[in-house]
């Protein structure tokens, strides 16, 4: 895979779409969509991305979607599906359809969590998409589930008293592969490669396919909107984000991580990722920055978790 | 002729089913629907049916999961209660907007709290400006009919409207009484091929289902669902009669019992209105002029058909089985505004009774006859409560 | 203001043109633009992968400049490309 073929697929969202410049969402889904050639139709949860792709009476869709409702793209895309292998048992439908679902870390970790552990228990063949921007951006940047410890949101902001969130993110990756689900993989858009090849495992999976992608948001993460792949690459190179994937029962760390894990590559202090963004400033000097060292601490326990379980 | 059987009312819903044989049905187990879907596995274990079936882990991601296979083009059933189509309520509005035409049994039954399983209509009369159908069964015989009737009228191109088949809960859910099935190939054949529009599936014309409408678009796109209401009206009428014409059974949208001569009515749904039908037979027999209407069709409302039922009658007692409160009911609303279009109408009262399972007995609504009859009561009057 | 009537509008919503977002010209909201110096790229299309926005002219798998008509000039293909063959340069200044 190079991007010369690449470049030969065919755009499935287009421009003209509102998300905000520099956003990352547009070019994660553009990636994934990029790793297969069949037919997709696409579910997306209510969110920015949601909004943003479909204000009517355009669209930047160029493959079938749907939109219903906020907690329920996993129930929604599972009705879907459902209908596919209906018709097809019955004959009414011919030819082979993939289904793909976006949410953001509101609809996925938090109000959309039952409906997506229910759509994989149930076994539908479709990918979930998680763009992970670490807050309800789409309502102006409010705490989710996914919310980094001392990050600074308009409901858990950072005071003269509390430094922004007091407790770490849930680790949704971790919740979806406690399913036996077939197919799970943290990935970022900066390693495009990596990301479309998850992508097209995760499609070509039959079964549930889950791909938790870190999704910086220049808005809500305050950071220049140019700096959004370099912030996307910086969360991997301080394990902030490790890139890795679970398939059939097998954990694998993939990309930069691999090589962080190998020796082959530095591991990156957290410190360099919290001043990159002004949700972290009042961590980076001042009363706080004992936050800093609890977020680091926390980032090493959790990658030498993944390193034992990806037997590195 | 098929014969008469004997079952209960949930399962006569799960025989309409079978025989229609929907692409997807998804649904959540909740009592007094729970017979139905239960009935429907079996059919679906023993592989009488090409049901793709759905176990949803919610109510809410039931309906959501009939939204998206209804969008992708399938024919789709589910049904629900109480609190679980409460539950739904997000996906209710959602569903009737996107113009999914997904059947759901309503097993009528209360809301929370106390919590309570046995029948009242305050479910879906929860839902009535969703913009749902709605149509009301008497008993076991009529659910069945009601949901023969409902794919047409929801399919129909001209309405693409979501539709409940109510029935109340535990009353007929669960009671056995003997009814007509018709056969497979006649039921078929009066429900006839699923048509879909514009399927998702249908991945050479791409469609974007359910997108952001800001204020310059949404109004009219919430307005398709008036239009659609009111061609229903003449829909359902036009399937009542095509139904009667196979069947013998003869509905309406809103039906009279000894109506012509009589001075004083009243307004039920459901299975009160045989109750009331008894009682009006036994005053009758007083020689009091009393009739009794029975709504069926009650989204939409079939507000002419009511007028010409209430002009020149002298009081009007409308049974609602939900209430709310702080003001008159909603079928009681609906009454008093269809009856607003008559130039001296009745004195019309409302009377709330059944709540959460409470039996209604017949000498109450004789009594009801009897204050309507010398004027008194209150507007608004709960029947048969401790107060 | 729009002018259809609900009877013109397509059922419940759909739309039923793909793509007809590209009528929108987000272009507009750009106060930076992005500009290529065509001697220095070497059509690795980095630009183009991470373009948020589709904005990366390719043909024949070649880096042929900015659909100006779309792209919101946010900085990221200058930012990321090796070779340093993209500028941001502010919006109405020649």
């Amino acid at each position: 895979m190079n991007l010369r073929e690449l470049t030969h697929t065919e755009e499935r969202l287009c421009e003209g779409h509102r998300l905000c410049a520099g956003c990352a969402e547009p070019i994660i889904a553009r990636q994934v969509l990029m790793a297969t050639d069949k037919p997709v139709v696409v579910a997306n949860a209510t969110g920015c991305f949601e909004v943003s792709t479909t204000i009517y009476p355009f669209t930047a869709w160029n493959v079938p979607w749907i939109h219903t409702a906020f907690e329920n793209a996993p129930a929604t895309i599972s009705g879907v599906e459902a209908a596919y292998n209906s018709l097809k048992r019955q004959g009414k439908l011919e030819g082979e359809i993939k289904f793909v679902a976006f949410g953001g870390d509101g609809a996925t970790y938090d109000i959309g969590l039952q409906s997506l552990s229910g759509a994989i228990e149930r076994g539908h063949d479709f990918l979930y998409v998680c763009f992970n921007n670490e807050a309800y951006m789409n309502t102006g940047i409010q705490r989710s589930g996914a919310t980094q410890k001392g990050a600074s949101t308009t409901t858990c902001p950072a005071g003269s008293c509390i430094p922004g969130k007091r407790e770490f993110p849930k680790d949704l990756t971790r919740i979806i592969i406690a399913h036996d689900i077939p197919y799970a993989a943290q990935a970022s858009p900066h390693n495009w490669k990596d990301l479309i090849e998850k992508s097209r495992k995760g499609i070509e999976t039959h079964g549930p396919a889950f791909i938790n992608v870190v999704s910086p948001c220049p808005r809500g993460w305050r950071h220049d909107s140019s700096q959004t792949i370099a912030i996307s690459k910086l969360a991997v190179e301080t394990c902030v984000w490790p890139l890795y994937e679970y398939e059939n029962g097998e954990w694998r760390l993939t990309g930069e991580s691999l090589r962080i894990a190998e020796g082959s590559k530095e591991k990156r202090p957290v410190s360099e990722w919290l001043s990159s963004q002004g949700r972290f400033k009042h961590l980076t000097k001042g009363k706080f920055t004992s936050v800093a060292d609890e977020i680091q601490a926390n980032v090493d326990k959790k990658w030498g978790e993944l390193l034992k379980l990806s037997k590195m | 002729m098929s014969k008469p059987i004997a079952v209960n009312g949930d399962t006569a819903i799960a025989m309409a089913w079978k025989q229609i044989n929907p692409d997807v049905v998804a649904a959540y187990p909740i009592t007094p629907q729970t017979i139905i879907v239960e009935a429907y596995s079996d059919y679906v274990a023993d592989g009488l049916v090409d049901t793709e079936y759905i176990c949803a882990e919610s109510e809410h991601s039931a309906l959501s999961i009939c939204v998206g296979s209804s969008a992708a083009g399938a024919r789709v059933a589910t049904a629900t209660a109480s609190a679980g189509l409460a539950f739904m309520w997000e996906m209710l509005y959602v569903s009737a907007s996107m113009r999914t035409p997904i059947v759901m049994a309503v097993a009528n039954r209360t809301l929370s709290g106390p919590i309570n399983i046995h029948c009242d209509h305050s479910d879906a009369m929860g839902a009535r400006d969703s913009g749902w159908l709605q149509i009301f069964g008497e008993n076991v015989q009529e659910a069945y009919d009601n949901t023969l009737m409902a794919f047409r009228i929801a399919e129909n191109m001209k309405v693409r409207l979501p539709i409940m088949t109510c029935l109340d809960g535990f009353i007929i859910t669960h009671a056995l009484e003997r009814f007509e099935p018709l056969e497979d190939e006649k039921a078929k054949a009066f429900v006839g091929p699923y048509q879909p529009v514009r399927p998702l599936l249908d991945v050479k014309s791409p469609t974007t289902y359910g997108p952001i409408a800001m204020p310059e678009y949404y109004y009219e796109i919430k307005y398709q669902l008036v239009t659609a209401m009111a061609n229903a009206m003449d829909v359902a009428r036009q399937v009542m009669a095509e139904y009667g014409e196979l069947t013998g059974r003869r509905y309406d949208l809103v039906e009279g019992y000894r109506t012509e001569d009589a001075e004083y009515l009243m307004v039920a749904m459901g299975s009160t209105a045989g109750t009331v039908r008894f009682v009006v037979d036994q005053l009758r027999a007083e020689g009091k002029k009393v009739g009794a209407v029975k709504v069926r069709l009650f989204r939409p409302f079939p507000t002419e058909d009511l007028v010409a039922l209430l002009r020149g009658k002298k009081a009007v007692a409308v049974l609602d089985r939900a209430m709310s409160p702080g003001t008159g009911a909603p079928l009681y609303m609906d009454v008093v505004e269809a009856a607003s279009q008559i130039g001296s109408p009745p004195r019309i009262s409302n009377y709330i009774y059944g709540l959460g399972g409470r039996d209604i007995m017949p000498e109450q609504l004789s009594s009801v006859f009897g204050e309507i009859i010398e004027g008194r009561g209150e507007r608004v009057n709960y029947l048969g409560v401790r107060k | 203001m729009a002018d259809e009537g609900s009877s013109s509008l397509p059922l419940g919503g759909m739309i039923i043109e793909p793509g007809n977002s590209r009528r929108y010209r987000t272009g507009e909201w750009r106060s930076q633009r992005p500009e290529v110096d065509k001697e220095k790229c070497t059509n690795c299309l980095t630009c183009w992968i991470y373009c948020p926005d589709n904005s990366v002219l390719v043909e024949n798998e070649k880096m042929m400049g900015f659909k100006y008509s779309h792209c919101k000039g946010c900085g990221i293909c200058a930012n990321q490309c090796p070779a340093k063959a993209i500028t941001m340069r502010e919006e109405g200044v020649e």
